[in-house]
């Protein structure tokens, strides 16, 4: 997806060590009250007109993370900041006339529309608290909105249920441009759809970017839809990144060993028998946030651990221009 | 041969009507094979696998066709004489399994009691044969694994356990019903390996239930595809991935994004969405969201024929 690179190298959003940690249980259950480190130390920079692919396995706090990029849950520890502007502690009121500009489409599209609206009346809803438009402005703008993610207008006066997944997913998105926002952190936002209907989403969404000028956030477990719609992707582990870098130079030659078996277990449709290519299968499984392990919090399942990995925490390097790894022995 | 399908219809009384969610599907499965079933939701997969397992028991439906299992009719046979063979020579995995497993015994007494609802043994040699079993399914501590309870292991642990159960009683066929879609693809890789090994030290049959072209590319000798109810297309994995004949199936492999090599600027869509089957189009229900339909794909549906790859689908029948 190349989107019309405006100003390219200015961040919209930026993330400076940034983390999010969950207090659970309370003092009364047997473990205490104890604390998760969801996100840890995430430092992240996104252009203007790219879109940054986040990956990982369940757990590993990605969209925590974007949950925290919207403000949508308050950040623990380091910084945010929105075009150069620090957000981290901004009061909801402040933050009010920012989240126009700030966007988020969810994963479930019926869990998120209200199920007895009529969708016209959802979609111009961000426009009624936000536009100070007049009603026939709204209608207008709706039916603009609607043309632009592929519904017909007498859709809107239709409820979410009326519609099946794909478009209950193009009505998710034209809340979510309603206002002509900058960024749109898209959580999941194909992967409750059928295959069949996936491949039109990720379609819209690059016809929008290039339309609008759009900055994605894309959060996806499918990582063939990441490649797709991504210019680069960050791959995490466990709350953190372990990898950064153009999504086509990480799918092809994965540095953090994290990545290469993430990558290598991904299913291939081949016409050819099984062995043609090399998989790197785990052993054990993601371990919990609540007690993460010493050092490099990969090594209990990494194929290459060595004795440093288990003392000392890799950090996020920058090995060749563009391409950063957490890891003491990256492949390069 | 292991089991035979022949003409299978499931249909549901429903408050807007007769919904035919299986019409007319036929299969045969030999031993130790293992057949991927491809379809988006509403096809009629899981509903046409429910029915081999003689799982329907909705009064409002109806189950017409033949299942033969070792060449024993399934249809009509009494709950009984089912009970008997499922879980013991026919097995189930489930896409959830924290629905499949129940929350309040360990993993241990569940997989036990499945033994000896099966086999004349004692609790001891039963609890033996569990800790055998989850060791098969790499729990790395299959001792202490068998007191846990279901909400103590992650959810590709609880989907060994649920293999690990579906396996107590070395069933003859084996059906999956999208067991890999809840879990992460390292997951995942894991379980199909699994799956692989299984086939090979168990001799079982398994009917795999998937969406995605992946893992059956992956996975299965024969897969056959499935569209509202009906399938379209059936093939050995070499013939329907080098060669895929219907419309469908070709949309389908074009529609996934590649993983290597050079990012199409735009993927081929396949336009509109699958059909609901209260309101099936006359002819080939894939007929409008078809790009090569034409006249007679609205005047009847077409046949699969009986070939070892066959599509349905009346371009193909001309060519």
């Amino acid at each position: 997806m190349s989107g019309p690179m405006i100003d390219k190298d200015r961040p919209i959003l930026e993330t400076r060590s940034l983390g999010k940690r969950f207090s659970i249980g309370s003092r009364f259950s047997a473990e205490g009250k104890r604390t998760v480190h969801a996100v840890d130390n995430v430092s992240l920079t996104v252009r203007r007109g790219e879109t940054v692919g986040l990956v990982g396995e369940s757990g590993c706090g990605k969209s925590t993370l974007a949950r925290c990029l919207v403000r949508l849950y308050d950040i623990s520890d380091g910084k945010l900041l929105f075009e150069g502007d620090d957000i981290t502690s901004k009061s909801l009121s402040e933050l009010r006339p920012l989240r126009r500009r700030l966007q988020m489409v969810f994963q479930d599209p019926s869990a998120s529309l209200n199920p007895r609206r009529r969708v016209g009346d959802l979609v111009a809803e961000p426009l009624r608290i936000h536009g100070r438009l007049s009603s026939s402005e709204v209608a207008k703008r709706v039916a603009e909105l609607f043309d632009l993610v592929g519904l017909l207008p007498d859709h809107v006066m239709r409820f979410p249920h009326e519609f099946s997944g794909g478009q209950r997913q193009r009505v998710g998105i034209a809340r979510a441009i309603a206002l002509n926002p900058d960024l749109v952190v898209l959580d999941e936002p194909v992967s409750a759809l059928d295959v069949s209907v996936q491949a039109q989403i990720v379609n819209l969404l690059a016809d929008l970017q290039e339309k609008l000028r759009l900055t994605y956030i894309f959060i996806a477990h499918d990582l063939s839809v990441v490649r797709q719609v991504s210019t680069r992707i960050a791959v995490m582990y466990l709350g953190s990144i372990v990898e950064e870098g153009p999504a086509e130079e990480v799918f092809a030659t994965p540095s953090h060993p994290y990545s290469q078996a993430l990558i290598s277990a991904v299913p291939v449709v081949e016409s050819t028998p099984n062995g043609t290519r090399r998989r790197i299968i785990l052993t054990g499984d993601v371990p919990s946030p609540l007690n993460p392990p010493s050092g490099c919090r990969f090594h209990p399942r990494c194929p290459i651990a060595a004795e440093r990995c288990r003392s000392e925490r890799p950090q996020l390097r920058e090995y060749e221009p563009g391409r950063k790894v957490a890891c003491h022995f990256p492949t390069m | 041969m292991i089991l035979s399908v022949r003409d299978l219809r499931v249909s549901f009384r429903t408050n807007d009507g007769m919904v035919r969610a299986i019409d007319g599907v036929s299969f045969d499965l030999e031993e130790s094979e293992i057949l991927g079933v491809v379809g988006e939701s509403g096809s009629g997969k899981t509903v046409s696998l429910l029915a081999v397992m003689g799982l329907i028991t909705d009064p409002n439906a109806t189950i017409e066709g033949s299942i033969r299992y070792k060449g024993r009719e399934l249809v009509g046979l009494p709950a009984r004489e089912l009970r008997r063979l499922r879980g013991n020579e026919i097995a189930m995995i489930f896409q959830d399994p924290m629905t499949a497993l129940t929350p309040v015994y360990t993993i241990g007494w569940q997989i036990a009691e499945q033994i000896r609802a099966h086999r004349k043994i004692s609790k001891s040699k039963a609890m033996d044969r569990v800790e055998e079993l989850l060791a098969e399914v790499n729990f790395p501590n299959p001792h202490e694994a068998m007191s846990r309870y279901p909400h103590q292991l992650s959810g590709g642990m609880r989907q060994r356990a649920v293999i690990a159960m579906a396996l107590s009683c070395n069933p003859a066929l084996l059906v999956a019903d999208e067991p890999t879609t809840a879990l992460d693809v390292t997951v995942q890789a894991g379980i199909l390996d699994l799956v692989r090994k299984l086939r090979a030290t168990h001799k079982s049959a398994v009917v795999f239930i998937t969406h995605d072209m992946g893992v059956v590319s992956e996975l299965a000798d024969r897969v056959m595809v499935m569209y509202a109810g009906r399938v379209v297309e059936r093939g050995s994995r070499t013939e329907l991935f080098s060669d895929p004949r219907h419309p469908y199936t070709r949309a389908l492999l074009g529609s996934i994004p590649p993983l290597t090599g050079e990012k199409p600027r735009r993927l081929p869509a396949i336009p509109g969405s699958p059909p609901s089957l209260l309101r099936l189009p006359p002819g080939c229900a894939f007929g409008p969201r078809c790009p090569v339909h034409y006249e007679p794909c609205k005047a009847g549906k077409p046949d699969l024929g009986s070939g070892a790859h066959a599509a349905a689908c009346f371009r193909v029948a001309q060519a």
